[in-house]
């Protein structure tokens, strides 16, 4: 990647900010993908779906998988999406910094959380 | 400077600083103008209720009995909410994520099409995406509350 700290840094002009736009886009094509596997297996499964059903579907190494990386992607698109939000409507900075520190924490903490559940069972 | 036969015509309203209770409400959108707002409002409801979905994606899969909570919480009740406000939390996600996830696809589809960002189908593509996720959110939502 091209330097872009020091008096080399990149503040304004066309392109800032692509990075951010295609990951947004790169992650929801995968999340997508995920929506789609999920609910084929839900409605081609016969009869009510209990618990030995549901985990099922979670069970195999391919699905912890995949459902790992949906979790990191997911990760980054909402801090894209609520880093968009706070940017159109909080003007303040101490507010907007106050408010992207709390989304990380928050969006991390989750993530945590979601992965310790996917590899815990 | 000329003087002009015409009247002046009618002064239009200026917006300069919208207010959010006087404004907003007589404000009329256009269907793509409902779909782009309620892509940012599903969007921050799901990451309000992040842990909301985390708990339900833990209950369900852990064990049999934390999936018997699980579906305890929506028929008996939990944390002294009755059952069907649960059901009514989770129809919102429901919602929110139908909405998001159909409102996305149409994102991406005008970003590989240069056909996809004209008018006429800015305004087609945003009443199809709104009766996507309205019908399959009312048809979930019949059946979450067993109508059928």
């Amino acid at each position: 990647m091209s330097v872009n700290y020091g008096s080399k840094r990149i503040v304004v002009g066309a392109h800032y900010g692509l990075r951010d736009w295609l990951s947004q886009r790169v992650t929801a094509a995968v999340m997508a993908i995920f929506t789609i596997v999920l609910l084929a297996q839900l409605l081609l499964s016969k009869g009510p779906i209990g618990y030995d059903k549901w985990s099922g579907i979670f069970a195999s190494q391919a699905m912890k998988t995949l459902t790992f990386a949906v979790i990191l992607c997911l990760l980054w698109h909402v801090w894209v999406g609520m880093r968009d939000v706070f940017m159109d409507y909080v003007k303040p900075v101490a507010v907007r910094l106050s408010l992207q520190v709390f989304t990380i924490v928050w969006l991390v903490a989750c993530s945590g959380w979601a992965v310790q559940v996917l590899w815990r069972f | 400077m000329s003087e002009t036969a015409t009247p002046p015509a009618k002064k239009r309203p200026e917006f300069r600083n919208i207010n959010a209770f006087t404004d907003l409400p007589t404000y009329r959108l256009p269907a793509a103008g409902w779909v782009s707002i309620l892509h940012r409002v599903s969007g921050v409801m799901m990451f309000a209720l992040m842990p909301f979905i985390i708990w339900m994606f833990d209950t369900s899969i852990s064990s049999e009995i934390s999936f018997t909570r699980f579906t305890n919480a929506f028929s008996v009740g939990m944390l002294g909410l009755p059952g069907f406000i649960w059901k009514l939390l989770a129809l919102g996600l429901i919602w929110a994520y139908l909405h998001h996830f159909t409102a996305g696809l149409r994102h991406l589809w005008m970003d590989i099409s240069h056909k996809a960002v004209e008018l006429q189908f800015g305004k087609s593509s945003a009443k199809v995406v709104l009766t996507i996720s309205l019908t399959l959110t009312a048809l979930l939502g019949a059946k979450l509350f067993g109508l059928y």
